[in-house]
């Protein structure tokens, strides 16, 4: 993936947003390839989620500009706006399942809302997405009848079934435990390359995404402080990437030391 | 003191304003939406077939105790023939709307507002906009649309079965004629008693599903609370507001109209 400026999908640039006196996104920026599965990195309460909502119309930025396949969207009419949600899908932390309706039903709504398609086609596409997801044989059941991960898989689906060119993830792993997160990351990384969608993940898993992803962001109080290459951000000397990336060995130090009797001095102090 | 009711009444005129903007906007957006149908026949269920039940509980209740009251009350006069005009224009005129609106609110209406209040706290609704989807349109619209069907239907027959209450009052358990019963009350309601009656239950069902609706769409901007409680603290409001309405709207309706 070259990142170059005429393979770009979306691009993002200077954006703020501000929720009363706490700023929250401080200029942010970031490139995302088409074709490609992008992953912003960041602590809780960097400002992930909320990047990912601007990007998705649910919030306003305050400022700043998003690009989509070279069409601005701060600048687009009512019909634009809606040309941008027909080709970008979005998969919510909770998944957000209609919980009334049926896993059929859930897959079929955004086809019967958004499209002309007859009775029998939209039936036709959802049992199709449900297939491909392996919850076809579940069709019939409500989100509160099926597992954690089919729930995540139905999501999947919904988010799917438009055939989109963008898929947002906003944290698809949270509060779950490592063997989850690794499915979750399989799946979004098989089904990104099986259907062909740019994939734009928000996670503060490292491992994972470093594996799964084709370009890494790290999102540092409000602004970017990388983009570029798993590899890139494997090899940085950034102190914050560095400070991201170690987390692990650093606790595993910090352990060691408390273990030995050691004064620790807290970040906190 | 003035700033503080300075500032209560511009909080309560852009309240006024945001409402009246949701309801004309899930109106508009209603227009043109997709399997609208559907979804309007499915709020007529929720509305209208569950709230069946209570209906006729209330209603023949109301007309028992109207019967029983009313024909004591007019003994003493001795008009005991004129029970069947008492009951029924105090039904048909007043009561039928008004408590119809008011069980349909205890049940219909607060079920609304937890659910979109839920939908709002679960991201739903968030979803649907996603999606491109008009949640205005999809979760708003078929419930208002049902509403101004379902009112009306519910009225009558709560009417009707008030007023075969009133005859079971006074005919079969205080002895009066049903023939001089049901002859009253075919003197005493006229056209404009029914038009009165249609035309209230079509502004109650419309203001208390819309002040629900708003409501419950609005959950997350509650400020007592979060969560759980800001969908319990919408709901409660949802009910009282809508309670408060329909009896305010009936008497400007009754003074306009008589």
């Amino acid at each position: 993936m070259t990142g170059d400026k005429q393979d770009l999908l979306l691009k993002i640039e200077g954006l703020h947003k501000r929720f009363g006196d706490n700023l929250v996104l401080k200029g942010a920026s970031l490139d995302v390839p088409r074709g490609a599965l992008v992953t912003v990195l960041g602590q809780s309460g960097a400002g992930k989620s909320v990047l990912l909502k601007c990007l998705a119309d649910v919030i306003q930025p305050d400022s700043g500009e998003i690009s989509f396949d070279g069409h601005s969207l701060g600048g687009a009419d009512a019909a634009g706006r809606a040309e941008f949600r027909r080709r970008c899908s979005y998969l919510f932390q909770s998944n957000a399942l209609f919980d009334s309706l049926t896993a059929l039903e859930n897959v079929a709504l955004p086809l019967e809302q958004t499209t002309d398609l007859k009775d029998e086609e939209v039936l036709d596409r959802s049992m199709e997405a449900l297939k491909q997801l392996e919850l076809d044989a579940h069709c019939d059941r409500y989100p509160s009848q099926l597992s954690g991960g089919m729930q995540k898989r139905l999501a999947l689906a919904r988010a799917i079934v438009t055939r989109p060119e963008l898929v947002l993830f906003d944290e698809p792993t949270a509060g779950l435990d490592p063997l989850r997160r690794n499915a979750v990351f399989t799946m979004i990384a098989k089904y990104q390359r099986q259907f062909g969608f740019t994939a734009l993940v928000v996670t503060h898993d490292v491992p994972e995404a470093l594996i799964a992803s084709d370009r890494v962001a790290l999102l540092d109080k409000g602004s970017m402080c990388f983009q570029g290459t798993p590899g890139e951000f494997a090899a940085s000397s950034d102190p914050v990437v560095q400070g991201f990336r170690d987390s692990e060995a650093a606790l595993g130090h910090t352990l060691a030391s408390i273990r030995r009797g050691e004064t620790i001095q807290s970040d906190d102090s | 003191m003035v700033r503080s009711v300075g500032r209560q009444t511009l909080s309560i005129v852009q309240s006024l304003g945001d409402f009246t903007l949701f309801t004309a906007h899930s109106f508009r957006a209603a227009v043109g939406s997709r399997k609208l149908g559907r979804r309007v026949l499915r709020a007529v269920f929720e509305q209208g077939v569950r709230c069946l039940p209570v209906i006729l509980v209330v209603g023949v209740f109301t007309g028992l105790v109207l019967g029983l009251q009313g024909y004591y009350v007019l003994s003493r006069f001795g008009s005991q023939s004129l029970l069947g005009t008492l009951v029924s224009l105090s039904i048909v005129r007043e009561l039928g709307p008004v408590l119809a609106a008011l069980m349909l609110v205890g049940q219909a209406g607060s079920a609304l507002a937890a659910e979109l209040g839920i939908q709002r706290n679960s991201e739903q609704i968030a979803a649907l906009e996603t999606m491109g989807v008009s949640s205005h349109a999809y979760l708003v619209a078929p419930r208002l649309i049902a509403a101004l069907l379902v009112y009306p239907m519910q009225t009558a027959l709560f009417c009707c079965v008030g007023l075969y209450g009133g005859s079971l009052s006074g005919s079969m358990l205080l002895g009066l004629e049903p023939g001089v019963y049901w002859s009253a009350v075919e003197r005493a309601v006229e056209s404009r008693d029914m038009r009165e009656c249609m035309a209230k239950a079509l502004t109650f069902g419309l203001l208390t599903i819309a002040v629900c609706s708003y409501h419950g769409f609005n959950a997350h901007r509650c400020r007592s609370g979060t969560g759980a409680r800001a969908v319990s603290a919408s709901t409660t409001r949802a009910v009282v507001q809508s309670s408060i309405i329909v009896l305010a709207a009936d008497y400007i309706i009754t003074s306009f109209l008589i």
